[in-house]
């Protein structure tokens, strides 16, 4: 039984060891919103926030998770991701929407390490993230959105 | 006849519409051929109460919300905005008020109007084959809502107006909400005619709305295929053949069973399943199987082998797909000859969502849920594994992550496995692909060889043109053969390269399609995937040859093609072509018609010291008639881009004794964020029919660049993919 924090609650998995985080999300605690993409630690669609940092659900084990805080896009709150959300929606950024579970954790990690980024910093942060529709420069653009509304919020 | 009435995209006519409200109502008592006194309900319960229900698309519910139903798949391409947008702009709904569901599965009333008899998504159709359908039945509804309050008013329809979900009386200024006329509007006769609105009154067609989708894909909450669970249901993996076509000689499953989780190891026609209690237990089940194959037909077969071969074929004449004039004269006797061979490798699909699909086999039927992109032929085929009536497989279409064409495949391979696994385990099973299953699994774009030769007058105008096509058939051993495949020439092999659109008095196209043990299958854009690359960086090597500037040389030749010239010329002026670039920046251009819509792109490259390059900036216009969702059109435009770019940069499934090298994203290269240039996107206001969206944006950007690459380094590219390095 190995226990750990999702979003907050304190969950027990009886799962063998070796069991990567991503099937424990999706098909233990149900948590669907974090996807399955490659399953080695390529295209970024498991993206979770793993003690506050970025994270492929995919190529982290369940046993190592000992006392960890996971956080899903299910349980993310805050600025950061309401900004981001508001500007996927002002921009309509997804077309299948697969990915974008894990470009969105990806980018609220960005954008908490560095609230006005360059084109090159989101090109270097979110290059693990892969996306087939190709929505890149909506992501781009969404991000830059997302860093302006925060830079304007009252007292942030 | 009812077959040309239900397959004219221009005319889905009020027949086909009033065939499909009737068989909607063949349970329910359908009301407009029975008289109103006979009162018959149009309509259907929900969980907000009855709603009315006067065609198969639109439900109004007490409540007053209106939900669309949409017979296409949404796999990214935006059906579930463009398509209720018709609906909302004829019923006078406000967008904030539009629901959006998955039609369910039923060829008649949910038939793709530009197939037909056959409910699917591809081909970029959906808006071309649902504007009239679905703009008719909005007004339909419109209609009879406005009827239904001009009888509770007792005054005449005509001077009603609806607006905003309610039907207004100007003369008195009261109202009344859908919401509380859908009982009475549901006893009220099917109108036969029903005015459409003038494009001049368009409130929501054209207009910046928003899609409808974008919450649910941001928190999470949007449901794909993998993302459902049932009670009771397992999952399952399949160990396929290493190479296509070899067959299972024996197996051994003691070492999968022990694995805690997994329930059952057992053959299927497409492998060994192994199926478990979670993924993690199958696919270390799947690890744990010992199998020996037997090597089938393409033991051996390398994708080099094949090109070899498709060299040898090119020498030999084909089936003829277009023959103007004489076109070995016109070479014969012309000033200057210019002859290239250009070639395209293998294309896996690799949508973000790896293929999958959850099957429960029941008594009496079977449920299939999964991002469905043929319905009709999935239906068809699983219900021949399970020797039941078609109309025993119910499909519950969810989200697809992406399909790029890999989801509409007419052999169902996805699905009539999972059907033959949930058949044996009688509870439901999701069967899921990994992304290895995926790149090795093929349902490729076949890989191409294209031989040019052009002849040139003393002026440098092309007098002739021979284009020789060497490749799989996509459509040959299908259902669609029959239909696509004419005097030996598959249509999806020579569509962009047979209907050249430059005015070239001598012009001759022909195919070879040797068969291979390769599964093949069409790729977003299909044939112009591969006819736009070789036809347009040859023509802009005929450009290079008569000395002239490859934009001008275009326009000179496309004087019969004002749609192509229109395009050609607006990326033109908003790249500021023929303006000065940086050191070692080149600027290449192609245009391309497919599926109706007329697509131009300026592609801007830069060439680095180190020896790389990069795509810097893309200009794309596009004429696809009335934009309905012009900034859904926008982004298909972008993604196409990119989609296409990654092909041209890094797309290659190399075969090497039968089976594809690469495996996973570290092998089978697309774009990442850093590669994604900026793309500049032009939409040519039209108020012609809405053509295609989700595939013409692919085809231009491969030449583009290549020809961009050109005007850089002096260097030809004919060979796909391109590399990050310069030649």
């Amino acid at each position: 039984m190995i226990s750990f924090v999702v979003n907050g609650k304190p969950r027990s998995v009886d799962v063998p060891d070796d069991t990567p985080l991503l099937w424990v999300l999706r098909d233990h605690l149900r948590l669907t919103g974090t996807k399955f993409g490659c399953g080695e630690s390529l295209c970024g669609a498991c993206t979770v926030h793993i003690d506050g940092k970025p994270a492929k659900a995919c190529s982290v084990e369940v046993g190592r998770l000992g006392g960890k805080s996971v956080v899903t896009i299910e349980g993310i709150a805050g600025p950061v991701i309401d900004a981001l959300r508001d500007a996927w929606a002002e921009l309509d950024v997804p077309q299948c929407g697969y990915c974008h579970s894990g470009q969105l954790m990806r980018a609220a990690s960005l954008l908490a390490d560095n609230p006005r980024p360059s084109d090159a910093d989101i090109d270097q942060a979110m290059n693990g993230n892969l996306c087939r529709c190709a929505t890149y420069q909506r992501i781009r653009d969404g991000i830059h959105a997302a860093a302006s509304r925060l830079a304007v919020r009252p007292g942030a | 006849m009812t077959d040309r009435h239900a397959t004219d995209p221009r005319d889905p006519s009020r027949r086909a519409f009033i065939q499909a409200g009737a068989a909607l109502g063949a349970g329910l008592t359908l009301g407009f051929h029975l008289t109103p006194t006979r009162a018959a309900r149009l309509s259907i319960p929900t969980p907000a109460g009855e709603a009315f229900a006067p065609n198969a698309f639109i439900r109004v519910t007490p409540d007053g919300a209106v939900t669309v139903l949409v017979k296409h798949l949404e796999m990214g391409q935006g059906v579930y905005t463009g398509l209720p947008a018709l609906v909302a702009e004829e019923l006078e709904v406000d967008w904030k008020d539009i629901r959006v569901e998955a039609a369910p599965t039923d060829a008649k009333l949910y038939n793709n109007l530009l197939w037909g008899p056959m409910q699917g998504t591809g081909g970029s159709t959906a808006m071309a084959n649902s504007y009239e359908q679905l703009r008719r039945a909005g007004a339909t509804a419109r209609e009879m809502l406005k009827e239904a309050a001009a009888r509770a008013w007792q005054v005449d329809r005509a001077g009603l107006r609806a607006e905003s979900g309610a039907v207004l009386d100007p003369a008195t200024g009261r109202r009344l909400g859908y919401g509380r006329l859908a009982e009475a509007a549901a006893l009220l006769e099917v109108p036969e005619h029903v005015p459409l609105k003038a494009a001049k009154d368009f409130k929501v067609i054209g207009k910046g709305f928003k899609r409808t989708d974008t919450r649910a894909k941001s928190d999470g909450s949007a449901q794909f295929g993998l993302d459902l669970h049932l009670d009771g249901m397992l999952t399952a993996v399949v160990a396929r053949p290493p190479r296509f076509g070899d067959t299972l000689k024996a197996f051994n499953a003691d070492r999968a069973l022990a694995v805690p989780g997994v329930k059952a190891v057992f053959e299927i026609p497409a492998g060994v399943a192994v199926v478990a209690a979670d993924t993690w237990s199958a696919l270390k089940g799947r690890q744990a199987l010992v199998i020996e194959w037997t090597p089938g037909p393409a033991a051996g077969l390398s994708s080099a082998a094949i090109l070899a071969s498709y060299r040898d074929l090119a020498k030999q004449p084909g089936a003829v797909a277009r023959n103007d004039g004489d076109a070995d004269r016109a070479l014969a006797t012309a000033a200057r000859r210019i002859a290239a061979e250009f070639e395209v490798p293998y294309l896996a699909h690799a949508p973000m969502e790896p293929l999958n699909c959850v099957v429960h086999v029941r008594e009496g039927g079977c449920d299939i849920w999964t991002g469905d992109q043929f319905q009709t032929m999935d239906q068809r085929n699983a219900a021949q594994v399970l020797g039941i009536a078609p109309e025993q497989v119910r499909i519950h279409t969810l989200y697809a992550g992406g399909s790029f064409g890999r989801r509409a495949n007419l052999k169902s391979d996805y699905i009539v496995e999972g059907v033959h696994i949930a058949r044996r385990m009688k509870v439901p099973v999701k069967t899921m692909w990994t992304r290895e299953d995926d790149i090795h699994g093929g349902y490729y774009r076949p890989c191409y060889l294209h031989a040019l030769e052009a002849g040139l007058d003393a002026n440098g105008r092309p007098l002739g043109w021979k284009h020789r096509i060497v490749g799989q058939s996509i459509v040959a051993g299908t259902p669609f053969e029959a239909g696509m495949v004419k005097d030996g020439v598959d249509h999806t092999s020579v569509e962009g390269a047979a209907n050249l659109p430059y005015a070239i008095p001598n012009l001759f196209v022909d195919l070879h399609s040797p068969r291979l043990p390769v599964p093949v299958l069409w790729w977003r854009a299909v044939g112009s995937t591969h006819t736009a690359f070789a036809t347009e960086v040859f023509l802009d090597e005929l450009a290079q040859a008569a000395g002239e500037d490859p934009v001008a040389f275009r326009r000179k030749l496309l004087k019969g093609h004002p749609r192509h010239l229109a395009v050609l010329d607006l990326a033109a002026e908003k790249a500021g072509w023929g303006t000065p670039l940086p050191q070692g920046w080149g600027r290449g251009v192609a245009v391309h018609e497919s599926f109706n819509s007329y697509v131009a792109e300026v592609a801007e490259v830069s060439a680095k010291p180190d020896g790389t390059f990069k795509v810097e900036r893309v200009v794309c216009a596009v004429d696809c008639g009335l934009a309905v969702t012009p900034d859904v059109v926008r982004a298909q435009m972008e993604g196409g881009i990119g989609f296409g770019l990654a092909a041209a940069l890094h797309g290659a499934v190399t075969l090497e004794d039968g089976r594809a090298a690469q495996s996973n994203f570290d092998d089978y290269r697309v774009l990442r964020m850093k590669e994604m240039p900026r793309v500049e996107v032009h939409i040519v206001a039209s108020e012609a029919p809405p053509t295609g969206v989700g595939e013409p944006g692919v085809p231009p950007i491969a030449p583009a660049v290549a020809n961009a690459l050109f005007a850089a380094t002096g260097k030809r590219p004919r060979r796909l993919p391109l590399g990050t390095r310069l030649a």
